[in-house]
Order: structure tokens, then sequence, then C-alpha cells
């Protein structure tokens, strides 16, 4: 049964992939179509980003669970390396950032995998954040203290603590029995949720796009985001929602309607995302993450949704599981 | 940006023959100060090439020579000796033997500079006719952030040898990577910039080619 979704999924995967990559080929030969060619290389370079996320996506799967964790904990620090490069610190937060990137993101991940939720859950939020606030208090600096350990948290908190909780997601019993009891969690149906979570978060961001630019009329916040509408927030969600109900099966433990919900979810809280993250670059003058480093592609940039939309999945599968 | 198959060899020099372990020193730590520091390496309106160069460069970390020695192509590297301070440089074994061995780096003594024995020459005097220098012209570094005024060692540099071409060089960021009086680096992103070439012009007075020299290296920080 297991084996049958999955290769179902993967093989639906491949398809729409192989799709998408034939129209952007097409656009691409065939310039005299009206459509903006620098709209068809944006699509084209997305294409070949998501053919980059698969492949490394199901090589970390095969491998297993702790390289999926592991893998996480790298674009996790990365990530944070971009946040904190994007953010001004004081001399004075030197030290505090030096464990805060090789003790506490690290330990973090270990726990994750190690499925120690009773610790992991507070370990960031508690521990991380009274440990920066003391030993920045220690160093000596108090000029603008709030304001300066507040950025540290909100970078742990963001790029490390919410984005752990997809990998989470494998450490999870999801797969039910004959009599609805959870059983022993398979690898199979824990690899299909997390991807789940990724497909429609993705999902979500496009449809926004699309959405907006068929029909954008109200920006939710023109000083924050040129291309974030109201129609696009509700195009997505409700596209987000149906592709759920529609891909249910792929998803363990949700019924079709529960998978409608978790999608509306999903693709708000993606938004969410995707709008705090422009908020902070609109704060410090750049586009994008990327182009604070010339060559290194924005991280940051890329998972900003995914980072708010996986706790609240989470949480969501937990109640589900739990009910 | 070259790749070093289109560059062309570098000339020939038995002076320096390095050990196999100080060879795979240098590229382990090159490899993983530029993974550190997150390096990104911009070459504007220049290529890197194994003439002669003077890479002159804003100083804001004890990464700094480091990292424009890393960021160089391997073949470029071997021929570019990085002028750092005595004082610091020759404290301790393990030191010495970075500096002298593994980066071939010209140490110069910053307290006892005499007319007759002027850091000058002794750097030109161990560069010789094919080696490349790094230098930093602010003299030590800042720890505002902001880029000093340039010492004149610099403008006699080009003075004594008009020829060879002085590279600007502008490090971003790295002052947080490891800032001054730390010891333990964190892990941020910096970028290092290489500039087109100057020389000096003739008649160009101590004092403008200095002021240009540096505003040269701040025109690459955008």
């Amino acid at each position: 049964m297991n084996d049958i979704r999955t290769i179902a999924l993967v093989a639906g995967v491949l398809l729409l992939l192989s799709i998408v990559t034939g129209v952007g080929q097409f656009l691409k030969r065939h310039p005299d179509r009206g459509i903006d060619a620098a709209a068809v290389r944006t699509f084209n370079m997305r294409i070949r980003g998501w053919w980059v996320l698969c492949t490394v996506l199901a090589a970390a799967f095969w491998l297993g669970s702790t390289a999926t964790v592991t893998l996480f904990g790298f674009v996790s620090f990365w990530a944070l390396r971009e946040f904190i490069t994007l953010t001004p610190t004081r001399k004075g937060d030197h030290r505090a950032l030096f464990w805060v990137f090789f003790l506490f993101t690290p330990l973090h991940y270990v726990l994750v995998g190690l499925n120690r939720y009773d610790i992991y859950s507070v370990f960031l939020p508690v521990y991380a954040t009274l440990f920066v606030l003391a030993r920045a208090a220690v160093a000596g600096d108090y000029k603008r203290f709030l304001e300066r350990t507040a950025k540290i948290q909100a970078g742990l908190v963001v790029c490390v603590y919410c984005l752990s909780f997809a990998p989470a997601l494998l450490e999870l019993h999801v797969d039910r029995g004959p009599e609805g009891i959870s059983q022993l969690s398979s690898r199979d149906a824990n690899f299909r949720l997390l991807f789940f979570l990724i497909l429609l978060v993705q999902f979500a961001d496009c449809m926004q796009y699309v959405w907006s630019r068929m029909l954008g009329q109200r920006l939710v916040a023109a000083a924050v985001s040129s291309n974030r509408t109201w129609e696009g927030l509700l195009g997505s969600a409700t596209s987000t929602a149906l592709l759920a109900a529609v891909l249910w099966w792929a998803a363990p433990p949700f019924q079709p309607w529960q998978a409608a919900i978790v999608g509306l979810v999903v693709a708000v809280m993606g938004f969410a995302g995707g709008m705090t993250m422009s908020a902070i670059k609109r704060d410090r003058g750049v586009k994008d993450y990327g182009t604070l480093v010339v060559g290194h592609g924005g991280v940051l940039d890329r998972i900003d949704s995914i980072c708010f939309a996986a706790p609240v999945f989470y949480h969501m599968t937990v109640l589900v599981i739990g009910s | 940006m070259l790749a070093p198959a289109d560059m062309p060899t570098p000339p020939l020099d038995q002076s320096v023959s390095r050990s196999p372990l100080c060879k795979i020193t240098g590229l382990g730590l090159a490899g993983m100060a530029r993974l550190l520091a997150g390096a990104s390496i911009r070459w504007i309106a220049s290529q890197p090439d194994t003439c002669q160069r003077v890479y002159f460069a804003n100083h804001t970390s004890h990464l700094d020579a480091l990292l424009i020695w890393a960021s160089l192509p391997r073949l470029i590297r071997e021929i570019t000796r990085p002028v750092a301070a005595k004082d610091y440089w020759s404290r301790g074994a393990l030191r010495r033997w970075l500096a002298e061995e593994v980066f071939n780096a010209i140490l110069i003594d910053r307290t006892d500079i005499k007319v007759h024995q002027s850091p000058v020459d002794l750097m030109l005097r161990q560069a010789g006719d094919t080696r490349s220098l790094i230098v930093f012209p602010e003299g030590s570094r800042s720890t505002s952030g902001e880029v000093g005024e340039f010492k004149s060692g610099l403008y006699y540099l080009a003075k004594k040898r008009p020829e060879i071409e002085l590279i600007p060089v502008h490090i971003d960021n790295l002052n947080r990577v490891l800032p001054r009086g730390e010891f333990l680096p964190v892990p941020l992103l910096s970028c290092i910039t290489f500039g087109p070439p100057l020389w000096l012009e003739r008649d160009e007075s101590k004092l403008d080619f200095l002021a240009r020299a540096r505003r040269a290296v701040l025109s690459l920080k955008e």
C-alpha cells in the first residue's frame, strides 16, 4: 500500500516537472508568442530550481532520516548566516554569535534527530534566548541592547527553530493501522508527509504569483511588497486547499477535508513568511538575500515560506494523529 | 574570470620550493578560510594574472591577508607574498612557520624602521622581478570599520617600481567574521573585490596619489 502511494507520488511529480519543463523550453524557442521574454526566463530558472530541489530531496530521503535532518541543519546554518550578515550586530555580540552558530544550531538539530521534542521545543526559544541575553550583557556593551539580542533571537527562531519542524515530521508515528490506531512510523509515509508540506508551500508560492498577475488589484502592504495582493493570497489559499484535498492520499494521517484545511493554512503561513522577510529586506535596503553577497544564491529567499509553514503543519499533524 | 587552464604558466622560480606539507597546509587553510568567511570573490574590470602586481587592501581583520591570498587562483597564489607585521607573526613557532613557510610572507618590523633599511626596499628586494605582494597601506587594522588614511609606503613602492600593476582590493564584512581582539570566528558572509590596476601618474604628488589609491579601494565597496 505504502509503496504504491510513494510510486504514484514520485511518478506524478516527475510527470508534472517534465511537462512544465517542456512548456518552458517551448516558450523559450518560440519568442513570438507574445509572452514577455524575461518572464519566460524567470519561469525556466524556477523550473531548474525545482529539479535541483527534487533531486536533493530524493537523495536525502533515499539516504534516510539522519541524512535529511542533517541536510535541513545545513540549510538552517546557511540561512542564519545570511540573516545575521544582513542584520547589523555590534562587536559585543561576537561571542554570543559564535555559540549560536557552533553550539546551539547544531545541538538543536541533534535533538531533532533524536526526537527529543520535550527538549528541542524549548531549547532555542528559551535557553538560547537566555544565553544570548546574558552573554551580550557580560560582554559589556549596553547600546541598543534589546534590539541587538532580539535580532539574533529572531534569526534563530525563523531560520533554525521553525525550519527544523519540517525534518521533525520524519519522527512522527503517522501511519494508521486498520483499526485507526497509529502504528510504528513507516519511513515511506513520513517522507511523503514531508514532501507533501514542501509541495504545498511551493505550489502556494506559485499560485500567489499567478493569481496576483491575473487578478491582482489590492496590494496588502505596498511599502513592504509590490507584488503580494489580497487576490493573490485568496487565490493561492483556495488553489492550495484544492490541491491538498486532491492529494490527500499521499499524506498519511489526513482525510480529504483535513488536508484541505492544512493546504489553506500552509498557503496563509507561507504568505506570512514571505511578507515578513520582505519587511526585513526593505528595512535593510536590499532586494533579496542573494544580492547581498554576489555569487551566493539567497537561501533565505527560498525557504522563508516553509519556515513559517513548517511548525503549524507539524502541530496540525500531531493534532490529527492524536484525535 | 579566467579558468586556471587558460592562464599563462607562472615564470619559473627556483628560489622558493616549498615542501609538500606546506603546500597541503596552504591549500587546506585557503579552502577553510574561504568556506568559513563565506567569501565571494569578484573581479571588476580586472582579471587574475601572473604578471608582477601589488594588491593593496583595506585592513579590518587578522584574516585579511589570508583571505586575499586564498581568493587568488592557485597558480597566482604560488607567486604572491603577503606583507605582514613581524611583531604578530613571529610570536610562537606555529605562527612563524605559517607565515614563513606556508604563506611565504614578508615580515616587516613595525617598531624598528630605519632610513637605510626602509620596509619598501625590503619588500622590493624580496619580491624580485616576479613576485607579487599583498599590502595594507593603512598600516594597522581599523577599529571603526572606516578605511583610514593610507601611509606613504605605497607611494614609494610605486615610485621605485613604476611598471608594477597596483591592484586595489576591497574587503567587506570580514571585520565581523573576526573582529580585532577576538580569536574565535563567526561564519558570516564576506566579499573580496578586486579592481582595475592603477599606476603612479607622472608628476603626481604623494598626497594626490595616496588619496586616489584610497578612493580606488572605496569605490569597490558600492
